[in-house]
């Protein structure tokens, strides 16, 4: 995936500046930055949930196109995990999961469930697949959100900050599903701010500050020897919590 | 009361094109407003400013002037309803649809498409952004969007204002009357001016029967309420 020269304003607030981003297949981004940095916006964009004003993003070597059912389908190619699970609230959780496959991908619907209760037992939620989504836990719910996500058979999968709405015990259930994708090779793009998931399935941390991609690096040189000062203000900030 | 029962078959019959009016520009009026609500809500700007228009134009004319419109205007610009003619032989007397009767449903579908518009419009808006985002992440176009996942869910919060429209939608029936078409109220006019002695009795009697009709509306819209929201 790429992403060229891509501007975004919202009226005279300028969310991205001049983002340049190369992910290679299998490799995995962890997003990190200051609240309003743009990382949200940097995502939503990634999947044309917000237009861009200038600047090109392509996926494949193919540019994410600007609107309509060409759009749509491109847009299955691209797995999104939102905050705040987002599960639709009137279906049920096996629903959740086969709704894109049967009306975006054209699956029949018998396929469809059986892959839809394949990933849900990866993610560990099988057994709640007729429940509706508010009697799910938080972490559950997030897991499904994979599930739900992982169905359409991404090329990129991206995380919205995940983690940042669940309770600290939760918090390690859907990391380690993360991890376990990181590893079975999905290429991810994922805001966070843990840093032990950035530290163990990251290949390369981007940090962004106003907009723009200040700082690319490595895990451990970002977080143990930053070269912005930006960056190390703001590992400091953190890492006194 | 012998006067309901002489009458009997005579105010069937005039119920009968009351019951009529309503469930054709029911049925009518709930998919215009559909569409009407898809396009204000929609990704398309054209669409949306008349969508918009539409609503305020027509939200803001007395009911009788748009039938009026379609009754007596819309006749001298050649928009007739002549090709229209179905009777209904019902054994106590015909049920006639005629032009007359089809440009009362047209007025009455034109005007309350208006409002179930914005009752479905503020069920939409009802539901939260994040479902409409989560559709169109794994790829639903906005026909997909819209149907499998925000109307349903709207759908929970607009029955009790979607039976309200309908409500009115049965009373304002009435109108068609002045109109043309001989339903209940019609009738009762008739009958009040030919038996003066009895206004009272046939007041209430035709109030009544209205608040009946309303209240199997009401009912049903409970019932619907209900199932919802189990699931
Ligand atoms: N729809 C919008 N209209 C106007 N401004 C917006 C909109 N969405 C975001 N912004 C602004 O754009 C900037 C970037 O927002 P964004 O949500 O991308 O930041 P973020 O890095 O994700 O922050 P956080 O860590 O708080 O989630 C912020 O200043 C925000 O106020
Ligand atoms: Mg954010």
């Amino acid at each position: 995936m790429c992403l060229t020269g891509v501007q975004k304003h919202y009226g005279s607030l300028h969310v991205l500046r001049d983002i340049d981003l190369e992910v290679d297949r299998g490799e995995v981004i962890v997003v990190i930055g200051p609240s309003g940095a743009g990382k949200s916006t940097l995502c939503r964009a990634i999947n044309r949930l917000e237009t861009i004003d200038e600047g090109e993003i392509a996926i494949d070597g193919q540019p994410l196109p600007q609107e309509g059912k060409a759009l749509a389908r491109l847009r299955a190619d691209v797995g999104m995990v939102f905050q705040s699970f987002n599960l639709f609230a009137h279906k049920t959780i096996l629903e959740n999961v086969t709704l894109g496959p049967i009306k975006v991908r054209k699956k029949s619907k018998a396929d469809a469930e059986k892959r839809a209760r394949e990933l849900l037992d990866r993610v560990g939620v099988g057994h709640q697949a007729d429940k509706y989504p508010a009697q799910l836990s938080g972490g559950q719910q997030q897991r499904v959100a994979i599930a739900r996500a992982l169905a359409m058979e991404p090329k990129v999968m991206l995380f919205d900050e995940p983690t940042s709405a669940l309770d600290p015990e939760m918090i390690k259930e859907v990391l380690d599903v993360m991890v376990d994708l990181a590893e079975r090779g999905m290429t991810m793009i994922v805001v966070t701010h843990e840093m032990g998931f950035a530290r163990t399935a990251a290949n390369r941390v981007v940090f962004m500050a106003d907009g723009a991609i200040v700082e690319q690096a490595d895990p451990e040189t970002f977080f143990t020897n930053p070269e912005s000062d930006r960056a190390k203000d703001f590992l400091s900030k953190i890492l006194k919590h | 009361m012998e006067l309901f029962w002489e009458h009997r078959e005579a105010i069937a019959l005039a119920f009968a094109y009351t019951v009529l009016l309503f469930l054709f520009a029911g049925i009518g009026s709930m998919v215009l407003g559909t569409v009407l609500a898809a396009m204000r809500v929609g990704p398309i700007p054209v669409l949306r400013w008349a969508g918009t228009l539409y609503v305020h134009l027509v939200r803001n004319t007395p009911l009788v002037i748009v039938i009026i419109f379609f009754r007596i205007a819309a006749p001298k610009i050649d928009l007739k309803f002549n090709f229209v003619d179905v009777v209904i032989p019902t054994g106590v007397g015909d049920v006639r649809l005629n032009n007359i009767f089809t440009a009362c449903v047209v007025g009455l579908t034109i005007y309350t498409a208006a409002f179930v518009c914005e009752a479905l419009r503020s069920g939409v808006n009802a539901v939260p952004l994040g479902q409409a985002e989560a559709a169109r992440a794994i790829g639903l176009p906005f026909s997909g969007v819209m149907t499998q996942v925000v109307l349903p869910q709207a759908f929970r919060a607009t029955i009790p204002p979607l039976a309200n429209v309908q409500i009115a939608l049965l009373k304002n029936t009435t109108v068609a009357g002045a109109l043309g078409v001989a339903e209940a109220f019609v009738r009762m006019r008739l009958l009040i001016k030919n038996n003066p002695a009895e206004l009272w009795t046939l007041f209430i009697g035709f109030a009544l029967i209205f608040v009946i009709l309303v209240e199997v509306l009401s009912f049903i819209s409970h019932r619907l309420e209900r199932r919802v929201r189990v699931s």
